[in-house]
């Protein structure tokens, strides 16, 4: 088949792009680390309560260890359960201090949810019978918003929490 | 090779026609849910008579991806062949047939969603359920469209009997190109719906394998904006040379564009799925990498359209660097729409491959960014060029002609949806890049800065959401004009030629065994392990819930 010279110059240049910008990507995905949220943890999405984690007292967030922290959350229609702090009362704001790494783990009692930290690479979605879980560092101040995003019914923009780094 | 073009007998004209009037009265139900989104989503505006947002959000993408698009097409390839290969009486029964079956499976559908009980959007997501007619509807509109597959790979068949030894026409081989793709494509879907939703949502089982509907759904799903792009193509490659009075640049390369189409839109689902939780991390990167290979027929494309457009200006005496580039026929609105249509994919495919780039997908995910992406490519390119199409099909089939003052209308349509669209989809990319999410009813969450500019964004989408509806009404006025009011005559069916000297093309290219085995044989490598997997490691499966969309 004939390519005019300068077509076979174009699709060299941009298959060569190509294969560069691949490169990179798994580079940064099998060397770094960088893969998206992938656990392959499974759980019975009636009795998520088997798994430590989405016990009731043991929900929101745990200091681990100094500056590592993890968040369990158990996601339904139409909340993100937190747990609850010391009075007793519902919690809809983590707070971490800034450089904090953050663990947040998080199910769901009944359909497919999303589990966004709006202005964060935490970005996973949340399904039935699965753990998502994904770790980063909080290296900005501010107060990021929590939201489902995922449609998960009519009450769906009325799920949302708030993340503060301080 | 003989491009001689076949006359479109009365009955074949109704039929062309009757895929085209869904069409446009798709366009205008679907726009206007669309302009409705926008205005809640401004938080200035409220649904009168309790409509839920995610009822018209549902009506807004079923009726436009899925109605609007398939009936189009499926009408143009239909005309598509029946200009080059020809269509037998039988065939055009069976070809009614399949309109008929999309029909009753469409009006299923949409009386379902507009009562309230199939709330559950354009991809519906397990365990949502929703109405059992509604997976029914689903149903029939595929198993339509595989009839009128079957028709086409019928239609082309006995053509190549009755005229052995010759190469398919261009347009006939592009059509059955796509209409393989899509039977391929839809099996998944297919399955999904016909083994998993309906008789869970009969309650003859209990639960369903959600992972393995979405990795079904999607098998199908990234294909079928494939399904929407190839007949875009098709007018491009073999098309607009025609409209702007020039040849075809290469036929074998627009044949290989194709394939390599073919073979590389289907094994490429789970770049939709990157941020689910049960897919291992390296079989989503190898999908990646076979998304990314659609980007070589794309260059290839964007190559030889560019190319014709410099060789017929040249060739028309026009010098210079750009000279030829002036000279476009750009008052002509057969070639402006889809023009516009092409310059918007340069930075919807842009957009796209950050989409499909594994762990950068996480910033956008599910943002209104994914949004703003599609209402580049299908909602401009695809859209536009239909529109381009439309504007020579529908007097052709009607026996009327495109006034110059329809063509300044198009032309006046065409400006309107650039500049809406620029706004709507410019806005959306920015909101997503700050975190705002897609499908979500106006909301202000918790308050702050964040949302705040979330809002601020939505303002804009609501202007240009705005625009576009103007834009809207004024192609279903320019349609009803050509379909019964534009005056009487014969407008031209644009088919471009090959150039007298140019090469043949090789036999191979023809060879379906081929193409079509190595498309499956790369779909079984993509999917084979990891659908194991899916089933092998599945946790138990999920009841239904009909209660989170509305329904008691």
């Amino acid at each position: 088949m004939h390519f005019h010279k300068y077509e076979k110059i174009w699709l060299i240049f941009g298959s060569g792009s190509l294969i560069v910008f691949l490169m990179v990507l798994g580079f940064a995905a099998f060397w770094k680390g960088t893969h998206p949220q992938s656990h392959i943890e499974t759980i019975d999405p009636q009795n998520i309560e088997a798994h430590e984690a989405f016990q009731a007292e043991n929900l929101g967030l745990h200091e681990v260890e100094d500056g590592k922290y993890i968040v369990n959350i158990v996601a339904s229609a139409f909340n993100y359960d937190l747990g609850k702090d010391e009075n007793g009362d519902i919690v809809k704001t983590i707070r971490v201090p800034k450089g904090s790494s953050v663990l947040f783990q998080i199910t769901t009692r009944d359909v497919v949810h999303g589990f966004q930290v709006a202005g964060t690479n935490v970005n996973m979605m949340v399904e039935p019978g699965h753990i998502s879980r994904f770790e980063t560092v909080l290296k900005n101040n501010g107060e990021f918003t929590i939201v489902c995003n995922e449609y998960c019914g009519i009450g769906h923009h009325l799920m949302f929490g708030t993340v503060e780094v301080y | 090779m003989s491009t001689k073009q076949l006359t479109f007998s009365k009955q074949e004209s109704t039929l062309y026609m009757v895929f085209m009037h869904v069409t446009f009265v798709s366009l205008l139900i679907g726009g206007l849910m669309g302009l409705l989104q926008t205005l809640v989503r401004s938080g200035k505006y409220t649904l009168p008579f309790n409509i839920d947002y995610y009822t018209i959000l549902t009506v807004h993408g079923v009726i436009l991806g899925l109605v609007l698009t398939t009936f189009f097409i499926i009408g143009f390839q239909f005309s598509l062949l029946g200009k080059t290969v020809g269509i037998s009486k039988k065939q055009l029964r069976a070809a009614w047939l399949s309109f008929w079956v999309m029909l009753v499976g469409t009006v299923m559908a949409a009386i379902t969603i507009l009562i309230g009980e199939a709330s559950v959007l354009f991809t519906f997501y397990a365990p949502l359920q929703a109405h059992p007619a509604f997976y029914f509807g689903l149903a029939f509109v595929i198993i339509g469209s595989w009839i009128a597959a079957i028709t086409n790979f019928r239609q082309l068949y006995v053509w190549k009997k009755a005229n052995k030894g010759q190469k398919s026409p261009l347009l006939a081989f592009m059509v059955t190109i796509n209409m393989a793709m899509w039977v391929i494509a839809s099996l998944g879907v297919a399955t999904a719906v016909l083994i998993q939703f309906i008789p869970w949502s009969l309650g003859y089982a209990e639960t369903i394998n959600v992972l393995l509907t979405r990795t079904l759904f999607w098998y199908f799903g990234h294909p079928l904006v494939y399904f929407w792009l190839l007949p875009a193509y098709m007018a491009w490659y073999a098309i607009i040379p025609k409209i702007i009075g020039g040849k075809l640049f290469s036929d074998s390369l627009a044949r290989l564009a194709f394939i390599l189409l073919l073979m590389f839109s289907i094994p490429v689902g789970f770049h939709h799925q990157l941020t689910e939780p049960g897919i291992d991390p390296t079989w989503k990167f190898i999908q990646v990498v076979l998304t990314f290979m659609v980007i070589i027929p794309s260059l290839m494309t964007a190559f030889s359209i560019f190319a014709t457009f410099e060789i017929t200006g040249r060739r028309k005496g026009y010098r210079g660097v750009f000279g030829w580039f002036r000279k476009l026929p750009w008052k002509d609105v057969r070639f402006l729409a889809p023009f516009i249509g092409m310059l918007a994919f340069i930075p919807g495919g842009a957009g796209g491959i950050i989409n499909a780039s594994h762990q950068m997908n996480s910033l956008i995910h599910n943002t209104i960014w994914v949004t703003g992406h599609f209402h580049l490519t299908a909602a401009t390119t695809v859209i536009l060029t239909f529109f381009g199409i439309a504007y020579w099909l529908i007097p052709h089939l009607t026996g009327r002609t495109l006034t110059a003052k329809l063509n300044r209308l198009g032309i006046l349509q065409t400006i309107i949806w650039t500049v809406g669209m620029t706004i709507m989809s410019t806005s959306m990319h920015i909101q997503g890049l700050l975190g705002g999410p897609r499908r979500s009813n106006f909301s202000e969450y918790a308050g702050g800065e964040q949302v705040a500019t979330w809002i601020n964004y939505q303002l804009a989408q609501a202007i240009g959401g705005s625009i576009l509806f103007i834009g809207i009404i004024l192609m279903v006025y320019i349609f009803i004009q050509l379909a019964f009011f534009a005056p009487r005559g014969h407008e031209e069916y644009p088919i471009a030629e090959e150039e007298s000297d140019a090469l043949p093309t090789p036999k191979v290219l023809e060879n379906w065994y081929l193409w079509v085995g190595l498309t499956i044989a790369l779909i079984l490598f993509a999917y084979t392990i990891p659908v194991i997997d899916i089933i092998k490691h599945s946790p138990p499966g999920s009841v239904p819930f009909s209660w989170p969309i509305g329904r008691s």
